[in-house]
């Protein structure tokens, strides 16, 4: 039988990962290496083996197979076949087994890779992949199986859930599915779970390597220049996963943002922030030789908020619009984290005085400094939404009274720290290593600081004084103005030196430091947003009103004007309600949009805004409700978003930018040693 | 060592700024999650605070004017820990009980602005507002959230089977 099939294979890759554990420790402890070879091989064969699982759960999920109650669950016959198959990830077994299935495919890879330099990490790279990688089999395999079908014993209501059927009881076969939450039939959302959980995962490699360097004590920069890319990588897929996210939300959830502040949504958000922190202060660890404790206390950090943001994600812990299902995992999550965070920091402090900064930081203005700087900002807002996230259960714990923080508590309290962070990205490119001083930054800056006004000034003298908007676009134009400048003066200092036309003095001077204009092109995407993100926060403004069929709304100078109404089935079974309206301003025809409102057949409804995106704005439409409405009249609700559309502008921008870092260079030890083998061979052909 | 200290201070005083932040934000803006049952024994002394209250909705009591937009209902009141409902039997049992037990104690709610897609007979409602001097419940925001009907439920057999 198929399920039993894949269920099977599930359990062997289990014992094949515990498997490698041990055989990993016991050949490191007897110094065999022929048993961590083993090691890594079982571990090469868990990526082949759950992808054979997972394919075989996406043939079920593809054929209806809905004695499985998680096929029941996430699809049904009017399904379309991408839809059936992106399931997988649709409800919480099935993205158990998908997050399992990356880490597998990820550490894989890692394990493929040359190890001649880094034996000595081998064994206890495979020992912290196949520990997460055990832990998350033990979840599919004994809480949250996707295999399992379902049977009903002789005058019970309540399914039981097994693999092989209990005596006495009938198997449950339904005709058809209860599908997928129509919510998530949207493109968005088919590509956002698995950016998140790629970034997730990939986060897990820096974290191994992070281990073996605290348990071997080969505690020099090695583990980071190793997993460089790894981290560059998995911090771009959770940037997109984040964005793709909003961009979902803004499109389907038809409340005019992208954003809520909601604990899934932050819980997603969290591990990005120490990733953040962990890429700009890995820099310093190779540069400088300092914050080694600091990286190191960073990507524990990162790997638990990992785990835990799966786990708020999947688990219903917290009350939220996700419309996740309560489940039982929870405690063993819990578990989980408390272990490998126990684990870590004890080796981190046993390694603690080799991972000694080698030269001390002196200049509070210094490159590295603010660095640091820009660091403790980001744990800043790291704190802030982790105390959003649990102050309701502290606050139920302490005075027995459930207390809860919303959206103005986030933006108030992280709003300065984002500020603070704009100021840091314009002023660190022109601080120098090892020491700077008020003065030296003072002369790179002024310039700079002083055209930037011309933002506000000009903000103030079309009419717009809102002091939070001043500051914003002023940082906004800083930024952007310095971090121009650093390219401008690069590629005129090559220019001179080299007598290169000025674009190719550009070209090769970002191709030969990558990370650096790769870092600069991502600030300029992240002000870019920054402008997007301001613009729908302080300017966003909305209206609602029923309207009969010829009547008008006005907002922001534009009028909506409700042409007409048309209700129809679809294919698929859902009703569909779609308005025609009449965008115009300032008496001038633009556009007709047709905002929606679907309802499935469970019930389920949807609304689809009608959106007219411009540089300078978005209007978006929304038919709120149409229920109990005579079909002439219908509530609409219309926001003007100013500029949000430079939010999406920067994300492909930002990816630009990471494109620009993370492509791979040239090895560049290889070549140092070829061109060193090339001298040495000159030298003896003389 | 004036250096070491200077780097101390600084983290401080981050340090300091940010707990300044969480500290102030969090009293501004924090919410109290009541249910019917608590906020009619508070009564008066919570008028006018930023409150968050869960009920069950009545159907029947549902006014909705599309013109204007006025929207009036009751809910009644339901356990507001997440362990308590799962406990009295799963949210759509817990949702029913409250909404056919005429002992329950009710509250009148008012919102201005279109129907929510999702309120209609025992879904969860979840208003943030105030409660007025009348008793009446004046809600800023309302989020519904209406149990799936085929949670813990037994699906048809398919036919022939």
């Amino acid at each position: 039988m198929l399920p039993d099939f894949g269920y099977g294979i599930l359990l062997v890759t289990f014992l094949l990962s515990l498997y490698s554990i041990g055989a990993a420790i016991y050949g490191e402890v007897t110094r065999t290496f022929r048993w961590v070879e083993t090691a890594r091989r079982a571990m090469l064969l868990t990526f082949p083996l759950i992808t054979v699982s997972t394919f075989v759960l996406m043939y079920l999920l593809a054929t209806g197979h809905y004695e499985i109650q998680y096929v029941y669950s996430v699809t049904n016959n009017s399904m379309p076949l991408y839809l059936k198959l992106t399931a997988l990830w649709g409800g919480q077994p099935g993205s158990l087994l998908f997050w399992a299935w990356l880490l597998s495919a990820f550490t894989s890879a890692v394990t493929l890779r040359k190890w001649d330099r880094d034996r000595e990490f081998l064994p206890w790279v495979v020992v912290v992949a196949s520990v997460t990688l055990a832990f998350f089999l033990a979840l599919i395999i004994f809480f949250e199986n996707p295999f399992w079908r379902w049977f009903l014993a002789p005058g019970s209501e309540q399914p039981i859930l097994a693999m092989i059927q209990p005596a006495g009881t009938q198997a449950i076969l339904p005709g058809d599915g209860q599908g997928l939450n129509p919510l998530l039939r949207h493109p968005g959302m088919i590509i956002h779970p698995p950016m998140l959980y790629l970034g997730f995962v990939a986060f897990v490699v820096p974290f191994a390597f992070a281990i073996a360097a605290l348990v071997t004590g080969r505690t020099d920069d090695r583990w980071i220049r190793i997993t460089r890319r790894w981290t560059l990588w998995a911090w771009l897929l959770l940037s997109l996963g984040l964005v793709l996210g909003a961009r979902w939300a803004y499109d389907v959830l038809g409340w005019g943002g992208y954003w809520g502040w909601d604990p899934v949504e932050i819980a997603a958000f969290m591990p990005w922030l120490t990733g953040t922190a962990f890429l700009h202060s890995v820099m310093i660890q190779e540069k400088r030789g300092m914050l080694k404790q600091w990286n190191m206390l960073l990507i524990i950090l990162t790997y638990d908020l990992v785990i835990f943001g799966t786990f708020l994600t999947r688990s219903g812990v917290l009350s939220s619009v996700h419309a996740f299902a309560q489940s039982a995992i929870g405690p063993m999550f819990f578990a989980f984290i408390g272990l490998t965070l126990v684990t870590s920091v004890a080796l981190l402090i046993w390694r603690w005085p080799s991972l000694k900064a080698e030269v001390e930081m002196k200049s509070m203005l210094s490159r590295e400094a603010l660095f640091l700087l820009n660091n403790l900002l980001f744990i800043g807002i790291l704190i802030v939404c982790f105390w959003g996230v649990i102050f309701p259960l502290i606050s139920e714990l302490v005075t027995g009274q459930k207390v809860t923080v919303g959206p103005p508590f986030y933006e108030r309290a992280t709003a300065p720290i984002f500020g603070a962070l704009m100021a840091l990205m314009a002023i660190a490119p022109l601080s120098a290593w090892g020491h700077s001083t008020v003065k030296t930054l003072g002369r790179a800056i002024w310039k700079p600081a002083v055209v930037a006004l011309v933002a506000p000034v000009m903000m103030v003298i079309a009419g717009f004084v809102n002091v939070v908007a001043l500051i914003g676009f002023y940082l906004v134009a800083l930024v952007v103005f310095v971090t121009l400048y650093e390219f401008w003066r690069g590629a005129r200092a090559r220019q001179k030196a080299q007598g290169e036309n000025f674009f190719a003095a550009l070209w090769t001077l970002a191709g030969r430091n990558r990370r650096r204009y790769g870092g600069y092109i991502i600030h300029i995407s992240m002000v870019l947003m920054a402008i997007g993100i301001l613009g729908i926060e302080v300017y966003q403004t909305e209206t609602q009103q029923s309207l009969a069929i010829g009547d008008s709304i006005e907002l922001a100078g534009y009028t909506v004007h409700y042409d007409s109404l048309a209700q129809f089935q679809h294919t698929d079974g859902r009703w569909v309600t779609r308005a025609e309206v009449s965008v115009f301003k300032d008496g001038r025809f633009l556009q007709t949009l047709a905002p929606r409102y679907d309802v499935y057949p469970d019930g389920q409804p949807m609304t689809i805004p009608g959106l007219r995106s411009t540089l300078a704005d978005d209007l978006y439409v929304v038919l709120v409700n149409w229920e109990g409405v005579s079909a002439s009249v219908a509530p609409f609700k219309v926001y003007h978003n100013p500029l949000v559309n430079w939010l999406w502008i920067g994300s492909i921008i930002f990816i630009l930018g990471m494109l620009v870092a993370a492509w791979p260079e040239k090895d560049t030890e290889a070549v140092a040693v070829r061109n060193r083998k090339a001298a040495s061979a000159g030298i003896q052909a003389m | 060592m004036f250096g070491r200290f200077k780097f101390i201070l600084g983290g401080a005083l981050i340090l300091a700024a940010v707990v300044y932040l969480i500290v102030s934000s969090t009293s501004a803006s924090a919410e109290y999650f009541l249910t019917v049952d608590e906020l009619e024994a508070k009564g008066e002394s919570i008028v006018g605070r930023s409150l968050r209250v869960s009920g069950a909705v009545i159907g029947d009591t549902i006014q909705y004017d599309p013109e204007t937009l006025n929207l009036t209902f009751q809910v009644a009141h339901v356990p507001g820990d997440n362990a308590e409902i799962e406990a009295q039997g799963g949210l759509a049992f817990v949702l029913h009980e409250a909404v056919t037990d005429p002992t329950r104690s009710r509250m009148t709610v008012v919102y201005t602005g279109a129907m929510p897609d999702l309120l209609r007979d025992e879904a969860q409602a979840i208003m943030t507002g105030h409660l007025g001097e009348d008793g009446i419940f004046y809600a800023d925001e309302l989020l519904l959230k209406c149990p799936t009907k085929y949670e813990e439920a037994v699906p048809e057999q398919a036919e022939g089977n």
